[in-house]
């Protein structure tokens, strides 16, 4: 692990200039994950037949002379919530536990025409719905750096997969923080783009109106090249943004000379000392390569919870109804349907599940659907607003991606709402549809890394990349002074 | 009693008999152990949600999802769909090419 990762771009140079073949970059990555993801626990399921031959297919194409794609031999890992034909696509739930997709998400077919291969399908939080992988079907992921530690979630297994270096590459989905909060507590980079530059289809639904696809890498650039990749429209999927992929790597030295950085003046307290000390040296190594920082109050972020925990279970409990034993996964036989279809979801879901199924159920029922569900949307409008008139004055916003660094397993895992506030700085955005990103920088409490979470407004995740890049480039340089609170 | 805003804590916002009814629309059977957890546990969250009874909401225009987009609509024309045999190899029971379920009028629970 003290060797620096070989890089996404530089695996799929090496292999499209035949520097190397990928049929052995792919071996060595099976190895690294057959000597320890027993105790990582990263993967619901590891491919090895399908990556081998896959490799052989692109060192094949190389040969006769064919470019197979900008992620050519590239090891890249997939959350367990992302359908693959023919290949078990289980959510990390009983109820999805033998089922095998009739058709690939976008995403995947997009990856795959890039000459990426597949290691595996990584484990998560059930249905997405958590915030530390502990409530899967199939066991906790631990996190890589300290194996008592949560790797975050929902996405901690392909957080975790990149933070062991199982995947050069992998791919998650954030709903309320999925993506960005794991990579936070894994020292990964990790973006939420803008909602609707990649296409959800095939993504297994959980909230509608908040899920968005997106990377986890070790560099920015990576992120960048892989978000090129997957993003752009796609008929299949009617809330996809009409327009081409995102045009990222371009600008992506660009710097950050002029750029105004927003310092929310009024973010809600509850951020660990050690991360607002790496979240104050983000800003000044930005103000340091010549961005202005700025003030900007945002009095509804902190509502952005409440609005969230009523409007994401209540897209859940419809999203979900579909699992009821009749298409797809598994069935607990009865007499009759009624009965059949409660059976096999009292069976088939675990208890974060069920709770944000009722929770949701309860936000939409008769009688409480206008003081729950829809003063819940009114309140994303005033979040809305509070964006709008932030991003008036900034270009982009910088807040933690995580309260804390990575914490115990079990630490939360009896307490739902603690584990809800793991959220809190991550949420805003998805009820906004702008995207976010979380960059590691520096290490905090325990000597776990700590992520800086920066905020852009709509389809300006080129802007937000920039902000990245020079924060990433700040820690290459001051590989020394970038610990606090240990 | 109750604090600034008038909220009586102690009261909880959902009953036992509302979490019970909850659960049946959501087809979910909960023993009586769980029945009594999720009522503490829903009871909390509303509890903690009650922050934005606060907030002065009228006339704001409810948010229902973040992009412009409305209505999209294609042609329509014949597309490429789903293998039948493949759908239906996933189904727990199928029949003669179809969804097998257990009948729709049987016994009352």
């Amino acid at each position: 692990m003290s060797d620096q990762p070989t890089t996404a771009v530089d695996l799929a140079w090496n292999v499209r200039n035949s520097v190397s073949k990928a049929v052995d970059v792919v071996d060595e990555y099976l190895a690294r994950i057959d000597e320890r993801d027993g105790e990582i626990n990263a993967f619901n399921l590891v491919l090895t037949d399908q990556a081998r031959e896959r490799a052989a297919e692109i060192d094949e194409m190389i040969s006769l002379g064919r470019d197979p794609g900008p992620l050519a031999g590239v090891p890249v890992a997939l959350k367990d919530n992302l359908c693959t034909r023919g290949i078990p696509t289980t959510c990390s739930s009983k109820i999805l536990a033998d089922w095998k997709p009739p058709y690939d998400a976008t995403v995947v077919t997009r990856l795959r025409d890039a000459g990426a291969i597949f290691v595996g399908k990584t484990n998560l939080d059930e249905f997405a719905m958590g915030s530390s992988t502990e409530n899967s079907a199939f066991g906790p992921t631990k996190n890589p750096l300290d194996t008592s530690r949560v790797p975050g979630g929902s996405s901690g297994g392909s957080a975790a997969a990149v933070a062991a270096n199982f995947a050069a590459v992998s791919f998650g989905s954030d709903t309320g923080g999925s993506i960005r909060q794991p990579a936070a507590l894994c020292g990964v980079v990790g973006v939420k783009p803008t909602y609707g530059a990649v296409s959800r289809l095939g993504l297994i639904a959980f909230g509608s109106s908040l899920d968005q696809i997106g990377p986890f890498a070790h560099t920015v650039r990576d992120a960048a090249v892989a978000l090129e990749t997957i993003s752009g429209h796609d008929p299949g999927d009617s809330t996809s943004i009409q327009q081409g992929p995102l045009d990222l790597s371009r600008t992506l030295d660009s710097g950050v000379e002029g750029l105004r950085v927003g310092r929310i003046s009024d973010l809600p307290k509850g951020a660990s000392p050690d991360v607002e000390e790496r979240l104050e040296a983000a800003f000044d190594a930005l103000r340091e390569a010549g961005a202005e920082i700025v003030d900007v109050e945002m009095p509804a972020f902190n509502y952005g919870l409440t609005a969230y925990y009523l409007i994401a279970p209540a897209e859940a409990s419809s999203n979900l109804a579909r699992f009821d034993g009749v298409r797809f996964g598994m069935r607990t036989p009865a007499p009759d349907t009624n009965s059949m279809y409660t059976a096999t979801r009292t069976d088939g879901f675990g208890a974060e599940v069920k709770r944000r199924i009722m929770l949701g159920t309860y936000a939409l029922s008769a009688g409480y659907y206008d003081a729950y569900y829809g003063r819940a949307q009114k309140v994303r409008r005033l979040i809305a607003n509070d964006f709008a008139a932030a991003y008036a004055k900034a270009d982009v916003l910088l807040t933690p991606a995580s309260p804390t660094v990575a914490f115990k397993l079990g630490d939360k895992a009896s307490d739902p709402l603690a584990m809800y506030l793991c959220d809190t700085y991550t949420i805003p955005s998805n009820l906004t549809g702008d995207p976010g990103m979380s960059v590691p920088f520096g290490t905090g409490e325990h000597g776990m890394p700590v992520g800086v979470q920066i905020l852009a407004p709509a389809l300006k995740d080129h802007v937000m990349f920039q902000a990245a890049a020079t924060l990433e480039r700040h820690m290459q340089n001051h590989q020394d002074q970038n610990v606090s609170g240990s | 009693m109750g604090d600034s805003l008038g909220r009586v804590p102690d009261v909880p916002k959902i009953s036992a008999a509302d979490v019970s009814k909850v659960a049946t629309l959501a087809r979910l059977s909960l023993t009586d152990d769980e029945l009594t957890t999720a009522t503490a546990e829903l009871s909390a969250m509303l509890d903690h949600f009650a922050d934005i009874d606060a907030l002065d909401l009228d006339g704001v225009e409810p948010m229902m999802q973040p992009t412009p987009l409305a209505n999209v609509m294609r042609e329509d024309i014949e597309g490429e769909t789903l293998d039948r045999d493949e759908v239906l190899g996933q189904a727990p029971l199928t029949e003669d090419g179809r969804f097998r379920v257990p009948p729709i009028i049987g016994i009352e629970d």
